[in-house]
């Protein structure tokens, strides 16, 4: 009983690893030149904003809620950070801590009305994704480019690995790589990580075992507005430039690669590494778009919404057994009783 | 006679106060605000302009406030305007003389259908796979906007034929063709929903589905049928977009329309937690969001920045329909709060 549980919780994340490894051996079967090291690399380098805001995300939605202002936090903090170095010519050793303290400010903002006026999450933090937009166009309307020294350096800095070659790491995969391995700390090591969980799981158990339910919750949020403010600042660095269109859509891309990860959207079930396999998964299907030459990048979307509905399909299954499991209990139990 | 007791307890009193007081802000401060000009017999002026502008939002919003009746949301139908666009664009095709490829009646009906489509698709998703609203919808929101682009090849297809304008841009009896469209989808809504029991049982599904199962209503076929319906107001308000601009861009079009339909409604005083619904609520919640876009853009205001003035409107509204907060402020003043 307890094995297959485990096999259960687990499979979501063997179902997209399995994915990924498929569509890289059919990509490397059909298109010459798609099997190399530093393709795969590039996944991280090319979606290092987004495992970064997939990780706050996950939080989020472990916790049973969702965070909409992802993609325009990340949109505001490039625009803040592009104006403070190129226009204020502030110190980049100041600007990066402002940038993440205003995410986190933003964040909090958040949790706070929505913890402590028992708000919807999905209202609070669309109004938020109003919010950083139009913040947005109050720094500026155009782009902003960044000539500034040091983060042309740190953008164009490679990380060689032993044994690879020339393949190399940008620093923002560097960045998003250790983020994940911190996260996963995190979540399965730390007393916030597990209150996480229970959050998800029933809040009101959570509260009745005493646990710190109201500053969790809020830190979440406040966790997830660093999450975009960091991705903003990996972003900057990916485009060296600011600019206030950044990043619009990009909380359906996090959640849906939360989701292709096998995060549950009711809460209580998920998993960091799920989700940087479903981040893997995103970038490999617009790898194989490129690839493919003739099909137009639109159709990145349509299969990503499709892979959403298997993935939903999936989870319902496993939730339908569960839930199908719990009557058995309960009546074995009442079943006792008389 | 009314009493102030029965007028305060009104669900449309606070919408209707809400647009007053920005039109009388628009009395005093912004000139010319009421003024209406008769031109070749049509009316002109900003008020006729907010009415014709709303339209889009307001048909969204009528469909959306079923939705969110049954305690669902349709995030989907920003994208599914875009389809209605792209679809009704290429049935009529680009042709510089305005000869329409199909019959442009029929390529309406074509596009409202594929709409209607989509709704009962999302409906299908909530109702039978039983996937939570905002998810089932997630997945359309996602892949239709790349539907809407496949359709039209990935380009802004741009239409000459003459009749297929009067949609957006036509006057019939001296007023924009749209509001009759809003007037009548308002009136059959409102008495298929009010008219019968219809309207009750939709709320009972949003108040609680199970307790409404063994009452004897089929919930099931009432959650397709919404959402069927909001597709359909999608494809309806898709045509008025499209016909509006004379254009379809998959990229751009009713990009955020959620968004401003969802709080439309919201505003109209819809719960999102389901239940008890308005029709007209979410008509003046339609008409109130128009007033502040064009109050905003009267007084010079970058249109990007209205967002910011949005967000806070959302708040404000979020926080009067919290209990919690209407019980802080309750006891900072040290009395007790009838609601």
């Amino acid at each position: 009983m307890k094995r297959s549980s485990i096999n259960q919780r687990n499979l979501p994340i063997f179902v997209t690893l399995g994915l990924f490894v498929l569509m890289f051996a059919l990509g490397s079967i059909a298109f010459p030149g798609f099997f190399a090291v530093q393709n795969f690399f590039n996944l991280f380098i090319d979606n290092a904003y987004l495992l970064i805001i997939g990780v706050g995300m996950t939080f989020v939605i472990i916790s049973g809620g969702i965070d909409l202002s992802v993609g325009s936090v990340l949109a505001l903090t490039t625009m803040v950070t592009s104006s403070l170095l190129e226009k204020s010519h502030m110190s980049p050793v100041l600007v990066i801590p402002l940038v993440l303290l205003m995410g986190i400010a933003l964040g909090f903002f958040q949790g706070y009305l929505i913890q402590t006026f028992d708000l919807p999450p999905f209202i609070i933090t669309l109004a938020g994704l109003y919010l950083a937009r139009g913040l947005c166009y109050v720094v500026s309307v155009d782009t902003i480019p960044i000539s500034n020294q040091f983060f042309n350096n740190v953008a164009h800095f490679q990380l060689n690995l032993p044994f690879l070659g020339q393949n190399f790491l940008s620093s923002n995969a560097v960045v998003a790589i250790i983020f994940v391995i911190v996260a996963l700390f995190m979540a399965h090591n730390t007393k916030f990580g597990r209150t996480v969980y229970a959050i998800g799981g029933s809040e009101q158990s959570a509260i009745l075992m005493g646990l710190p339910v109201r500053k969790t919750k809020i830190a979440i949020y406040a966790f997830s507005g660093f999450c975009s403010a960091l991705a903003g600042i990996v972003f900057t660095l990916y485009t060296l430039s600011g600019y206030a269109l950044n990043g619009s859509g990009m909380e359906l891309d996090a959640i849906a690669s939360v989701v292709i990860g096998g995060t549950l959207l009711t809460g209580g079930v998920g998993s960091i590494l799920g989700t940087l396999l479903g981040v893997l998964v995103y970038g490999i299907i617009q790898v194989l778009i490129v690839f493919q030459g003739t099909l137009n990048s639109w159709w990145t979307r349509i299969v990503i919404g499709f892979l959403v509905f298997l993935f939903c399909l999936l989870q319902r299954f496993f939730d339908s057994r569960r839930g199908q499991r719990k009557k058995y209990f309960l009546a074995a139990k009442s079943a006792t009783k008389t | 006679m009314l009493s102030w007791k029965s007028l305060t307890n009104n669900k449309l009193i606070w919408p209707i106060v809400s647009l007053a007081i920005l039109l009388v802000f628009n009395l005093f401060f912004t000139p010319h605000f009421f003024a209406i000009q008769i031109m070749d017999g049509h009316l002109f002026g900003n008020v006729i302009d907010i009415i014709k502008n709303a339209a889009p939002k307001a048909i969204l919003a009528i469909g959306l406030t079923l939705v969110i009746a049954t305690h669902g949301i349709d995030i989907s139908v920003g994208s599914v305007v875009a389809i209605s666009a792209g679809v009704v664009a290429m049935l009529i095709g680009g042709d510089l003389q305005g000869i329409p490829k199909h019959p442009i009646f029929i390529s309406m009906v074509v596009a409202v259908l594929v709409c209607t489509l989509a709704g009962t698709w999302n409906g299908f998703l909530v109702s039978r796979i039983g996937m939570q609203p905002i998810i089932a919808t997630l997945i359309l929101f996602v892949a239709g906007r790349g539907i809407a682009m496949v359709t039209t090849n990935a380009m802004q297809v741009w239409l000459y034929a003459k009749p297929f304008a009067l949609l957006g841009q036509g006057y019939f009896l001296g007023l924009p063709f749209s509001i009759y469209i809003v007037a009548s989808l308002f009136i059959l809504t409102y008495i298929v929903t009010r008219g019968t029991a219809l309207g009750l049982f939709i709320e009972a599904v949003g108040l609680n589905p199970t307790a409404s199962r063994f009452a004897g209503i089929n919930a099931k076929n009432i959650l397709l049928s919404v959402y069927a319906f909001s597709g359909f107001c999608a494809g309806l308000s898709g045509l008025i977009v499209c016909s509006t601009v004379m254009n379809a861009d998959g990229n751009n079009a009713g990009l955020l329309f959620e968004l401003d339909a969802i709080l439309a409604v919201v505003l109209g005083g819809t719960s999102l937690n389901g239940g008890k619904f308005s029709l007209g609520g979410s008509i003046i919640g339609a008409l109130i969001i128009q007033t502040l876009t064009t109050t905003i853009y009267a007084f010079g205001v970058p249109p990007e920045i209205s967002q910011v003035v949005k967000a806070f409107v959302v708040y404000i509204i979020c926080l009067l329909q919290s209990d919690q907060f209407r019980r802080k402020v309750a006891g900072a003043f040290g009395r007790e709060v009838s609601v």
